[in-house]
């Protein structure tokens, strides 16, 4: 009983710092539970990892050389945490398909899609917001059905085909950007935009659709409430509805929302990689997966897992911050 | 719901349907859209109709199986967790957790890179991938079954696991599944799709509409829409499917309110 009283009034005085610490806790569990999947999908081979992955004719040597590099004659819990304590310290790694360090593979190609992902994120986010904010505005409008239709049609198209309909139109009908992004290390910022234009364009049309979609429904949620009906029945102005009534409750679904949408971007940014040639993490990824290169794939996957999982604590955590609820301690 | 079932007819009988066969090499790389190739050839001079065809035939193929073996291994999961509640209750809803924290496109290509790119093990992926999503609908919806009062009295009864299972509370979940079923097998169909599309799903030389769409992509350059074609047939086949589902919904809501 004491014990209860004494945790209720330590959550009733720091009521956010608390859910915050709770939700970082739960963020951490799951990335470690994603680095033991991640781990454990290795072991998974229905034969032994280094036979599997070599073939056939594998020659005996170079068997027992993979067994060493993938540690394989220890125990799996000793490996585990042994992998995981370098992926700490940074050192990812050797490919097997060239034996270059991984961390040596990842460093441009990370720059490269982060440039991509930033460039696109700016971009999408307040078209996005602005155009579900128009649409739930202007709710069974013209404009509304129409962005509606478009957005429903681009969901379920295959994000290559939004890619393939603007090279044809922007590339080659008009000739503006070309349709493959050659980045090379010491390239000029301007030409870095001019040759991930069209990548970049590719992941905000996708990207926009979606969260037109969702930001729509979660300002007609927070409008649709009994509150906002009883401010504009008291007379209070709509500037000051929207403002203090509406705004402090759809920060919370508009921050998942953005966070989504970045978690969008990263799975985005495989597929659109791959369509432009664009040399960032996503065609490394696909790449080390045709050609069965493990360790590359575990890095790359553990890095885009870290991403989506932090996007997605973010947005919990904006969303306790702003929840105008809990500022006030508990009665 | 014609185009879909248009799609599906054509797919059925694409060996009477396509002029040439499948994996055929006929003409020419690359040969524009004549009388004779209808959408030309592909890279190393195969009939792109056919190819069209049998492509479609393949997919839909691979998403169908996917489909319903993740249904039946989600629902056996979610029931046999809810009935059986406790520790195996809490250890598989962890699990989920843990895979529905991470993109669906992450995990499978690193399950690809583990078991191979084979069709048998692209279907078994997907279908274990997806099927989280059936458990958590009817591990939900059980759950709040099970705890009924005809449920308790079957088990009075008697009734053993799997008669409960499947006639006391599978019955009362089917509507919300029928229309996730729906929207899953779309959403599976673009996967598989751009899974071929980046070489890793239905591999050469089966066809199917993500690859050949790759395979055709240099054209592109030269102002040819022929790439576009097998694309826009997926897009195409999705947006259908995704009315259907729309309308399914629709009927359901319309039919308990």
């Amino acid at each position: 009983m004491q014990e209860f009283q004494r945790r209720n009034f330590h959550v009733s005085r720091h009521p956010v710092a608390s859910l915050i610490l709770r939700r970082i806790g739960l963020a951490l569990v799951t990335l470690l539970a994603v680095s033991v999947v991640v781990f454990a999908l290795v072991q998974a081979l229905p034969s032994d990892a280094a036979e599997a992955l070599l073939g056939q004719n594998a020659t005996p040597q170079a068997v027992a050389h993979l067994r060493q590099e993938l540690g394989l004659n220890e125990p799996v819990v000793a490996r585990y945490f042994a992998w995981l304590a370098r992926l700490l310290s940074g050192d990812l790694g050797r490919s097997l398909a060239n034996g270059l360090p991984v961390s040596d593979l990842l460093r441009d190609r990370l720059a490269n899609t982060l440039f991509l992902f930033l460039v696109s994120a700016t971009a999408s986010l307040p078209l996005a917001l602005l155009l579900g904010l128009a649409c739930a505005t202007w709710r069974g409008s013209l404009f509304d059905r129409v962005c509606n239709i478009v957005a429903a049609s681009l969901i379920s198209s295959p994000q290559f085909l939004v890619a393939y309909l603007l090279i044809y139109l922007l590339s080659v009908s008009w000739g503006l950007f070309p349709s493959s992004a050659d980045i090379r290390p010491g390239m000029a910022t301007q030409d870095k935009f001019y040759v991930a234009f069209l990548p970049a364009v590719t992941l905000c049309v996708i990207v926009v659709a979606y969260m037109l979609r969702m930001t729509r429904a979660a300002i007609l949620d927070v409008l649709g409430n009994d509150y906002i009906r009883m401010a504009i029945l008291k007379g209070v102005k709509q500037r000051r509805v929207v403002v203090h009534h509406a705004l402090p409750n759809a920060i919370a679904p508009i921050a998942i929302v953005v966070a989504l949408l970045l978690a969008y971007l990263i799975v985005g940014v495989v597929i659109v990689e791959t369509v432009f040639v664009y040399p960032g993490l996503g065609q490394l990824l696909v790449d080390a997966v045709g050609k069965r290169d493990i360790v590359v794939v575990q890095a790359v996957s553990m890095i885009f897992a870290t991403a989506f999982i932090t996007f997605n604590t973010l947005a919990d955590i904006v969303s306790i911050i702003c929840n105008p609820r809990l500022l006030y301690p508990r009665a | 719901m014609a185009v879909v079932a248009l799609i599906c007819l054509v797919s059925l009988f694409a060996p009477l349907l396509a002029p040439y066969a499948e994996a055929q090499v006929v003409g020419g790389s690359f040969e524009p859209w004549s009388a004779t190739f209808w959408l030309g050839t592909d890279s190393i001079g195969r009939d792109m109709l056919s190819r069209m065809l049998y492509g479609g035939r393949n997919t839909l193929a691979v998403t169908l199986s996917a489909t319903v073996l993740a249904c039946i291994l989600g629902c056996t999961l979610g029931l046999v967790t809810a009935l059986a509640g406790g520790l195996t209750d809490l250890l598989t809803a962890r699990l989920v957790d843990v895979i529905m924290a991470l993109p669906q496109l992450i995990l499978a290509l690193l399950a690809l890179t583990v078991f191979g790119t084979s069709t048998a093990s692209l279907i078994a992926i997907i279908a274990v991938l997806d099927a989280t999503r059936y458990y958590r609908i009817v591990r939900a919806s059980a759950g709040n079954i099970v705890a009924l009062d005809f449920i308790e009295a079957a088990r009075l009864r008697g009734e053993g696991y799997v008669w409960i299972a499947s006639s006391e509370v599978l019955p009362n979940i089917a509507g919300p599944l029928l229309a996730e079923v729906g929207a899953r097998f779309s959403f599976i169909f673009l996967f598989v799709s751009s899974l071929s599309f980046l070489g890793l799903g239905i591999q050469p030389p089966l066809a199917d509409w993500g690859g050949m769409a790759r395979d055709s992509a240099a054209l592109l350059a030269f102002g040819d829409i022929t790439p576009l074609v097998p694309a826009g047939a997926i897009a195409l086949l999705s947006i259908s499917m995704n009315f259907i589902v729309d309308w399914l919904i629709d009927a359901q809501t319309g039919a308990s309110s």
